[in-house]
């Protein structure tokens, strides 16, 4: 492991470098093969209605992969990331035009613990509302 | 219908092993428009000092999912999968996962809840190498909806 932040030069606060992350239809197809995971209420409008979705909506998944990319673009090395977890609150809802959604990622340093490692709260927002709750790494830094 | 509470603790024969291969973790990265070179250039890789490309940290999901279908498929326990959402997901990792590895998980539920008519069920996978060497430990909440009244 060798990230590139070192863990003396982060306080508590320390903001990471946001990202807006675009998702459309054409994502959600590409992430669907990617992943193995074909649930239609991620690329069929009829079926996510029928289910009671205002719309299709993005993998939980998508949105949790495309968060850490905070974390390991700002880490250097992904390998740091030693523990990362979500909670799935709301939707992101992706409609059928060449926009899409768009998911805003911010992270903050919330504490410095042992062994060199740190925890960062994320915050992922889509259409004003936040997407993920309890959205939590702990990375090792250098 | 509630869950059967005496499947706490259970836990499912380890999957045949999952090879992890280069171009499949270049997919997931591309898929996620991830371009960390770490995922793509083994040359890069190795500078950070991993042996070969090392996967996305929500990669091993990909294989975690797919074991767990034998818990959440299971007739004996009788969860409506139609009615399935992903609640919450967790990652520990000892190491990430790389090309060249060949994975199994091992499925065991934590706990089962019942609340308000919603069915929730805590799947655990312990994801070892062919070594036998402890990889990463995911947990994946899953939250059946109350069916409707008809």
């Amino acid at each position: 492991m060798t990230a590139k932040i070192a863990y003396d030069d982060v306080e508590v606060g320390t903001e990471l470098p946001a990202r807006t992350f675009p998702v459309t239809r054409a994502t959600l197809v590409q992430y669907a093969g990617a992943s193995g995971d074909f649930n239609p209420i991620h690329w069929n409008e009829r079926f996510a209605k029928e289910v009671g979705l205002p719309d299709v909506i993005a993998h939980g998944m998508f949105t949790m992969a495309e968060a850490i990319r905070v974390v390991t673009d700002w880490a250097g090395d992904p390998g740091a990331v030693v523990e990362y977890g979500v909670r799935f609150t709301k939707p992101v809802v992706v409609p059928d035009d060449d926009k899409g959604a768009t998911i805003e990622v911010s992270g903050k340093v919330a504490a410095k613990l042992d062994d060199r490692t740190v925890r960062v709260d994320l915050t992922a927002v889509s259409a004003g509302q936040k997407v993920l709750g309890m959205a939590r790494a702990l990375v090792r830094l250098a | 219908m509630a869950l059967d509470q005496s499947f706490v603790g259970r836990s499912y024969p380890p999957t045949a092993p999952y090879e992890v291969g280069r171009e499949k973790i270049r997919e997931f990265a591309e898929a996620v428009g991830d371009t960390n070179p770490a995922y793509a250039d083994p040359e890069a890789a190795k500078a950070l000092g991993h042996p070969d490309v090392i996967a996305p940290p929500t990669f091993v999901f990909v294989i975690t999912y797919k074991a767990a279908a034998q818990v959440v498929q299971d007739p004996q326990l009788g969860l409506d999968y139609s009615r399935v959402v992903h609640g919450d997901q967790k990652f520990a990792y000892t190491r990430p996962v790389r090309a060249g590895d060949r994975l199994t998980v091992t499925s065991t539920i934590d706990a089962i809840k019942s609340l308000a008519g919603n069915d929730i069920l805590d799947v655990r996978g312990e994801v070892h190498d062919e070594a036998g060497e402890h990889v990463a430990t995911t947990w994946m909440k899953l939250v059946a909806r109350a069916a409707e009244e008809a």
